[in-house]
């Protein structure tokens, strides 16, 4: 297969995975999220490197078979996908359209350069439903391992937080 | 039956009777596998607690660090299959072969990890002293200069300062709290003490791979953990045990009782029906 031809297939996959989206918060796809590393197509074949965002994340398999299901239901069937460790994923990869998507979904975006807390540190974090700072965390490990739950003490909404990472 | 020629070809079949792997057990792999058990091990344990602990808040917190320590051992099994030396016509080991099919004996971990959950200060008093020391530790092994360890190390870091504040969290909770509260962490302190001598200790195996820099010396962490324990005491009110004298052998494949029962329960799906997968 030519280059020009890997280069449309590469064009293809890349749009295929922009409606793949993490299982646990749907509002977000791969790419938003930063998961999705590199799409590379030599001769045909096509890799594309994910990166997990906890070590033990369960939604890598799915995500695995997602992006599988979906490329298979595209038509592109020689696909491989890889998981990368290096380097490590950080939620300073979110995009700006990522962190507005999951706001409006009513999860508090990563505080950004917010960096490693000291061991009795607090994070500041805003209410995604009123915009409130006044806040308190409930619980450091919420429903999936990259989140924290909250609580909003001005509208008295909990709400989930995604962990600086 | 007993003495029939059926029964006595079930004890004379070496793979009935024992069902596990053999290790070529290099020092790289040695490494990858001794860190691989104490997250599987201890991973294991906090996942004893599902649906048990005292709070849902708290379930859902232990089984956050049970899964975040079971991926890191999936990833440090995973490289020791890769740099396993293969003997001709053997297949190579497995991240399930690991986990799933070796003895007591063969496995690597801290005594510290394998300890029982006790009571929930207990747990927490385990996790503190355990992340008190991967936390700096993993930071450190961010700049080996082998690329897989390094890759692991940059996850395992930024998961084990979550865990560590956690436990520390507990620990002044729980040591600060009422008389009860405070009476059972400090037993819990007093019970794993001498567990906790082995999280600096290397061999000659593990010496070889600290000259090639692949890896740090786990005692260049014994002054930051104890300065990290001596804050934590000192807001817990608690007392840092006098006892000097450290229990040893996890490294070595010496256990303590409690491994044996973890692993009947953890091995015994695969074990029955070797390569299940649902």
């Amino acid at each position: 297969m030519s280059m020009g031809a890997d280069l449309e297939l590469r064009a293809r996959v890349v749009e295929v995975l922009q409606d793949v989206v993490d299982p646990e918060i749907p509002v977000l796809s791969i790419g938003d999220l930063g998961v999705l590393r590199d799409v590379t197509v030599r001769d045909g074949t096509v890799e594309v490197a994910i990166t997990p965002t906890y070590s033990g994340c369960p939604a890598m398999d799915m995500i695995t078979l997602e992006i599988e299901i979906a490329l298979a239901r595209s038509g592109i069937g020689n696909a491989r996908v890889r998981t990368v460790l290096s380097p490590a994923w950080t939620t300073d990869w979110m995009t700006e359209e990522g962190r507005r998507k999951l706001k409006e979904y009513g999860v508090a975006p990563p505080v950004v350069g917010a960096g490693r807390r000291a061991l009795f540190g607090k994070d500041e974090v805003d209410c995604p439903r009123c915009g409130s700072g006044d806040t308190g965390l409930i619980a450091e490990f919420g429903s999936t391992s990259c989140k924290a739950l909250w609580r909003c003490h001005s509208c008295r909404e909990p709400f989930d937080y995604f962990k600086c990472h | 039956m007993a003495g029939g020629p059926g029964l006595r070809r079930f004890f004379e079949d070496e793979n009935m009777a024992t069902n596990t792997i053999t290790v070529s057990e290099t020092p790289l792999v040695l490494y990858a596998l001794r860190r691989a058990d104490d997250s599987l091990i201890l991973g294991h344990r906090l996942s004893e607690w599902c649906g048990h602990a005292p709070t849902l808040e708290e379930d859902m917190a232990l089984a956050n660090i049970g899964l975040d320590l079971i991926g890191q051992a999936r990833s440090l099994y995973g490289y020791a299959a890769e740099v396993e030396p293969r003997e001709d016509g053997r297949s190579a080991n497995d991240e399930d072969g690991y986990a799933y099919f070796r003895d007591a004996g063969q496995y690597r971990n801290l005594l510290l990890c394998e300890q029982p959950n006790r009571d929930f200060a207990c747990t927490m008093v385990r996790q503190f002293f355990y992340s008190a020391f991967t936390d700096p530790y993993w930071r450190a092994m961010t700049s080996s200069s082998d690329p897989t360890l390094a890759a692991v190390a940059a996850k395992s870091e930024k998961e084990s300062a979550y865990h560590l504040r956690h436990a520390a969290e507990w620990l002044i909770r729980l040591g600060d709290g009422t008389e009860e509260s405070h009476a059972r962490t400090q037993r819990a302190v007093d019970a794993l003490w001498s567990f906790t001598g082995e999280l600096f200790d290397a061999d000659d195996a593990e010496d070889s791979l600290v000259a090639d820099r692949l890896v740090v010396h786990p005692s260049a962490f014994r002054d930051i953990w104890s300065d990290t324990v001596d804050v934590g005491f000192a807001r817990a009110g608690l007392r840092r045990p006098d006892g000097a004298w450290m229990q040893r052998g996890g490294r070595g494949g010496r256990h303590s009782e409690h491994l044996g029962p973890l692993l009947a329960e953890m091995q015994h799906l695969q074990r029955s029906h070797p390569g299940a997968r649902w």
